[in-house]
């Protein structure tokens, strides 16, 4: 988001201060419900990194998750006011839980018929899937945490990328702990 | 936060065939409304027609929708009972928008009904229509968009339970004028369950020993109680507290009524223009008792240094208000009155003495104070008020100088008799909310009080207050300024006036116009009389204007974000009533301990 935009070295400062939190919030499936959670950001002047938001095993459920930073008073509060939203059924910090998230990136990259092979053999280290091709690109799918994501769009880049679609995180409570 | 309701009988209608629109109606009855206060339009026209046949319930057409929202904040503010708004759409409801921040603002339970364009021309840019429920997600609990008949008394079920329950707040129910046509079965509800709203109200028994804990071992308590004892009915187990203690009590702005001011625990209102006592208090105590109330900015002034020594305890039904401003030592979240009924069980009295008799030390030296000269001071104004009413009335103001100088020199007895815009600070809320309270409460008189700036923000209700004859006593505290902000200018900006000075009307002739007798009050001795002439008149609304000093100021005065060290008292540079050796008694408490 607007993130990406400043500069490193004053998102590391901030980095310093403040701790990254993954925040699930289980929210009824209703009109209005997706915007009064991201109008709450907006309004109180919260940090949002990452936001996805999809449906849940049960039909008039969905779930959001969010990546926000801040300091412990600030994300107290960002958990006390998601809590206030009628709507907001649980809300789990999972932070201090052992948990599994995962992001997905499409990438449209350059590519030559000399250069395709090398595209190719980054797909294959990162797990990534080719979907689309043409005679001047190559369409790369991946899915992993933020850090591989990160990586892959980094490798990539020296190609010249032309799009980029990411999806923000989804993330899920581990069951048993130490589990991979 | 009143438990669910009890389901009113309207036998007869049940399981009946019948449109949104008698659905609408047939609901309202089923909550116990009594009145609606309203403005028709194109969309809710349907809604209309089936109030004429209703005769259950009062609709009072109000002459502006802001009108209406300040007039069913100040119903439920005087009762306790949710206040009820009806409007059309478009321009209908964004004139409500200014009431509903100020009700989500102050915790005031009211239910917005707004009419809606067609479902198939929502999103059209269609004649008077506006996105009311996009526009008012951020200030109101709740909302809602009624798009199936099928729902909608489940809506309004829904909408009566979360604005009353928990910290109340407005919610409002936009209502196309489609569906309002569409007929469907009536069912009223009989109970509301969301899986998703479940209010604390018992607070958490290990954290009400700790805060008993934290109490028994106080040697200079203060209780700050906020608008949530007033809220919760729970001013007789703050009494109870308080006194079991033997505890200084300071109230905010909306806790002025909580505790009576007649009782020598009171410190009165505490903040930026409360007492000094109540403040050097606060900032010499050593445990803080929290109750209903929020660390305000205008309370808590530079957030460091308010009550830095003092271990705090914070009772409040809303979570989220909890260490927002002022990290606590211990939160209990619940019903303020039911963590005070079980507060009381587990603390025992303590050895406050020295500590009261400090502070009525400090009440001798430190007084409310202001020297009445040839001009009308509007200080002297409501004290006089308060004695000829003896408290035993209510008292509405609107926002600025009056305000304060009427939460000071009011000697504030029961709750639900002081009512005002607090955290808004809406001007022009006075007048529509004082008739909002009259029409909900016949066993006091209702005062308003404005100044000339916000009286006429919303003086057309006067029409609506003559047309039907309420018992108004409003008063215009006129200086001809918008006093308060020239406060400001006069003392931080150099006293450079810039754009405060109004033009006004002849305030009497007006208010004769609308056909209300009105008199105008220019000397120190004509107050008295006009005040008990007005207190006499019964027959509908009777209007006072006071022409008092012009350049008045109020004090004391923390100024924003300072401490209790910047306060400025007495500037008028009066003589003390008692006489000290030149120390100042706080300096030698601060000392000691």
């Amino acid at each position: 988001m607007t993130q990406q935009t400043q500069s490193i070295s004053s998102r590391t400062n901030e980095e310093e201060r403040t701790k990254r939190h993954t925040i699930s919030i289980l929210v009824e499936n209703k009109f209005g419900a997706f915007n009064r959670i991201a109008g709450l950001f907006a309004a109180k002047g919260y940090n949002i990194d990452s936001l996805s938001v999809g449906p849940t095993e049960e039909e008039d459920v969905s779930r959001m998750t969010i990546v926000t930073r801040g300091d412990d008073q600030i994300i107290d509060q960002i958990i006390k006011q998601l809590n206030k939203v009628i709507d907001t059924i649980k809300v789990i910090d999972l932070t201090f839980e052992s948990f599994v998230e995962r992001e997905l990136v499409l990438v449209k990259v350059q590519s030559r018929t000399e250069t395709r092979p090398e595209i190719m053999q980054m797909a294959e280290i990162f797990r990534a899937k080719v979907v689309d091709i043409s005679p001047k690109t190559l369409t790369l799918e991946a899915t992993g945490s933020q850090q591989k994501v990160d990586a892959i769009i980094k490798m990539l880049k020296p190609f010249g990328i032309k799009e980029i679609a990411r999806t923000g995180r989804v993330a899920l409570k581990r069951e048993f702990k130490g589990e991979v | 936060m009143s438990p669910q309701k009890e389901q009113h009988s309207t036998s007869g209608h049940h399981g009946r065939t019948m449109t949104g629109a008698e659905i609408f109606v047939r609901s309202l009855v089923e909550e116990g409304v009594e009145v609606v206060f309203g403005y028709p339009g194109g969309a809710t026209i349907g809604i209309y027609d089936a109030l004429v046949d209703l005769s259950d319930i009062r609709h009072v057409l109000v002459r502006h929708e802001q009108g209406a929202t300040h007039a069913a904040e100040g119903y439920a503010k005087a009762t306790g009972k949710p206040g009820v708004v009806l409007v059309t759409s478009g321009p209908g409801g964004t004139n409500t928008v200014t009431g509903i921040a100020d009700a989500y603002m102050d915790s005031v339970p009211i239910v917005v009904f707004t009419g809606q364009v067609p479902l198939r021309l929502i999103g059209n840019d269609a004649f008077q229509e506006a996105d009311i429920v996009g526009i008012t997600r951020p200030i109101t609990k709740q909302n809602y968009l009624v798009k199936d008949v099928r729902d909608l008394a489940r809506i309004i079920k829904e909408a009566f339970y979360i604005a009353t329950t928990g910290r109340p707040g407005p919610v409002l129910v936009d209502l196309p004028k489609d569906v309002m046509a569409q007929k469907t079965s009536f069912e009223y509800p009989k109970s509301v369950s969301l899986r998703s709203y479940n209010p604390t109200v018992e607070g958490n028994q290990k954290q009400i020993r700790k805060a008993a804990e934290l109490i028994n071992s106080a040697k200079r308590p203060v209780l700050y109680v906020g608008g949530g004892v007033i809220q919760s009915n729970a001013s007789a187990e703050l009494k109870a507290l308080a006194e079991k203690l033997r505890c200084p009590v300071t109230t905010t702005l909306h806790g002025l009524g909580a505790f009576p001011e007649t009782n020598p625990l009171s410190l009165g209102m505490l903040g930026m223009h409360g007492t000094w006592y109540s403040n050097v208090a606060v900032s010499y105590c050593d445990v803080l008792i929290a109750v209903g109330a929020r660390f305000d900015d205008r309370v808590t002034g530079k957030v460091e240094a308010f009550a830095a020594e003092a271990k705090k305890i914070h009772i409040d039904i809303d979570p989220a208000a909890i260490s927002k401003n002022v990290m606590v030592d211990v939160p209990i979240v619940g019903d303020v009155k039911r963590v005070l009924k079980r507060l009381l069980d587990e603390v025992h009295g303590l050895e406050t003495a020295d500590w009261l008799k400090t502070i009525d030390q400090w009440k001798k030296e430190h007084p409310l104070r202001y020297n009445q000269g040839e001009a009308v001071r509007a200080q002297y104004v409501i004290q006089k008020l308060g004695e000829i009413t003896r408290g035993d009335a209510i008292v509405v103001t609107d926002v600025g100088q009056h305000q304060m100088w009427t939460a000071q020199f009011y000697t504030w007895k029961h709750p639900r008799t002081h009512i005002t815009s607090g955290g808004l600070g809406t001007m022009g809320f006075s007048l529509p909310a004082a008739m909002g309270a009259a029409f909900g409460r016949k066993d006091f008189p209702v005062v308003s009080i404005s100044g000339d700036g916000g009286f006429q923000m919303n003086s057309q209700e006067m029409a609506t207050i003559v047309e039907h004859k309420v018992p108004l006593k409003i008063f215009v505290i006129n200086n001809g300024f918008l006093g308060m902000v020239r406060q400001w200018q006069e003392l931080f900006w150099r006293r450079r006036y810039s754009h405060v000075e109004l033009y006004n009307p002849d305030f009497v002739k007006l208010a004769e116009a609308y056909g209300c007798p009105g008199t105008r009050v220019t000397k120190p001795s004509e107050v008295e009389p006009a005040i008990r002439e007005a207190m006499l008149h019964n027959d509908g609304p009777c209007f006072i204007e006071f022409a008092v000093a012009k350049e008045d100021n109020v004090y004391p005065m923390i100024p924003g974000g300072q401490t209790v060290n910047e306060i400025m008292d007495n500037p008028e540079g009066m003589e003390d009533e008692v006489k000290t050796d030149g120390t100042p008694t706080a300096m030698m408490i601060l000392d000691k301990g």
